[in-house]
């Protein structure tokens, strides 16, 4: 059995990865599979903060990599979800701490403990980083925000994943492309003032696999340690359950990309 | 134009204006993904020469890489001002 490896990456930094490695981690093993998400962003740890299990980081990736520390030593278990694991980024600046073999090493080993899913968690750039998170990858995420510079770097990074990773090197056939569209904002989409999520699929010439409005309640999950993705009474919190169903084959329509319509007390009353 | 006509006139949209700068530059991009380091470059000289005989911008060189099987081709289009076509050149020159 071998894991299937997602990345969740973007060119373009501060657009939502992180949040959305933890969102659809979590996402994943709710649905019953084993998962790892591992923090590709040596030096900038953040992950775990997301995923709330910072102070329960005493190895992390790299220390595996350099043999000092098990994978089963290494990898965090969630504390809400017994088949969920997290695998922390180094705090080194040393950036050639990581290496391919390296990355291959610890993937494997992945495998050969029963994981279904990888996530990796792609630090911003094109740079070594960013390569070899998704150079493993049979599934990527591109999280894209409706915003020039942001849709400009995702279609750079869906050229190198057609391009540069194991699958496409080999031959053995495309990664699976998944854009993923975030902090969208109906209300400004419907007065001109944001790229709708028409525009971006016409100009990056693929469907999104799904739309994360922007919502405060990501900032609230953030400040608690606790994927947005379990709070079911938020929009965002939904879209990525959504967006995880579709990952793994189902059909959902698309929600949340409409002004909400005003209710009838609302009507009545105004406001 | 009447009065009515300039109190409706909206200005456009801004997502419609990020919408077509996109189309462009990421068409553009796209073209010249895996070609020579030296596309920008070039692009630039040519400017110059081009300014010796008619007065245009960067904009206006568009510099396409098409593959076909087998060879490459490096198309250069070059939009002149209206009105102001060196000689008797068109709106647009083409060199393939
Ligand atoms: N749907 C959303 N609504 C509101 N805020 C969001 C949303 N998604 C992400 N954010 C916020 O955007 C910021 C950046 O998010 P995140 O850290 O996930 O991005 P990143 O792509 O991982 O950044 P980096 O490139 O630095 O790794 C955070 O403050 C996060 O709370
Ligand atoms: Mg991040």
């Amino acid at each position: 059995m071998t894991a299937e490896i997602i990345v969740v990456t973007s060119g373009k930094g501060g657009v939502g990865k992180t949040t959305t490695s933890a969102s659809l981690a979590t996402g994943l093993a709710m649905a019953g599979k084993k998962v790892a998400v591992i923090d590709f962003d040596v030096g900038l740890r953040n992950l775990d903060l997301i995923m709330g299990c910072e102070r329960r980081v005493v190895y992390d990736f790299i220390n595996v990599v350099h043999g000092e520390a098990t994978l089963k030593q290494s990898l965090i278990k969630d504390k809400r979800h017994d088949n969920l694991y997290v695998l922390a980024a180094s705090q080194t600046r040393d950036k050639d701490a990581l290496t391919q073999e390296g990355v291959e090493k610890v993937l494997d080993g992945l495998s050969e403990d029963g994981f279904d899913y990888v996530v990796c968690d792609s630090p911003a750039g094109i740079e070594k980083g960013a390569h070899l998170a998704m150079y493993f990858a049979d599934h990527a995420v591109v999280v894209v925000n409706p915003e020039v510079s942001s849709v400009r770097d995702s279609d750079r990074i869906l050229g190198l994943l057609a391009s540069k990773t194991r699958r496409a090197e080999r031959g053995e056939g495309a990664i699976t492309q998944h854009l993923l569209l975030t902090r969208y904002n109906p209300a400004r989409v419907a007065i001109g003032e944001m790229l709708s999520v028409k525009d971006v699929e016409e100009i990056l010439g693929i469907n999104v696999v799904g739309v994360i409005p922007e919502s405060e309640n990501v900032l609230t999950a953030s400040n608690n340690g606790i994927p947005v993705i379990v709070d079911a009474n938020s929009l965002a919190g939904q879209a990525y359950s959504d967006t995880v169903a579709r990952i793994l084959g189902e059909e959902r329509p698309l929600r949340f990309i409409d002004v909400p319509k005003k209710g009838f007390l609302q009507r009545v009353f105004g406001g | 134009m009447g009065i009515l006509d300039f109190l409706k006139r909206k200005p456009e949209p801004t997502a419609t204006v990020a919408r077509e700068r996109l189309r462009i530059i990421v068409a553009q991009e796209r073209s010249t993904r895996g070609a020579p380091d030296y596309l920008p470059m070039m692009r630039n000289e040519l400017l110059e020469v081009i300014k010796k005989y008619v007065h245009v911008d960067i904009e206006a060189i568009n510099i396409n890489l098409e593959r076909d099987s087998g060879h490459e081709i490096l198309e250069l289009s070059v939009t002149l001002p209206d009105g102001k076509s060196a000689g008797k050149a068109g709106s647009e020159a083409k060199t393939g």
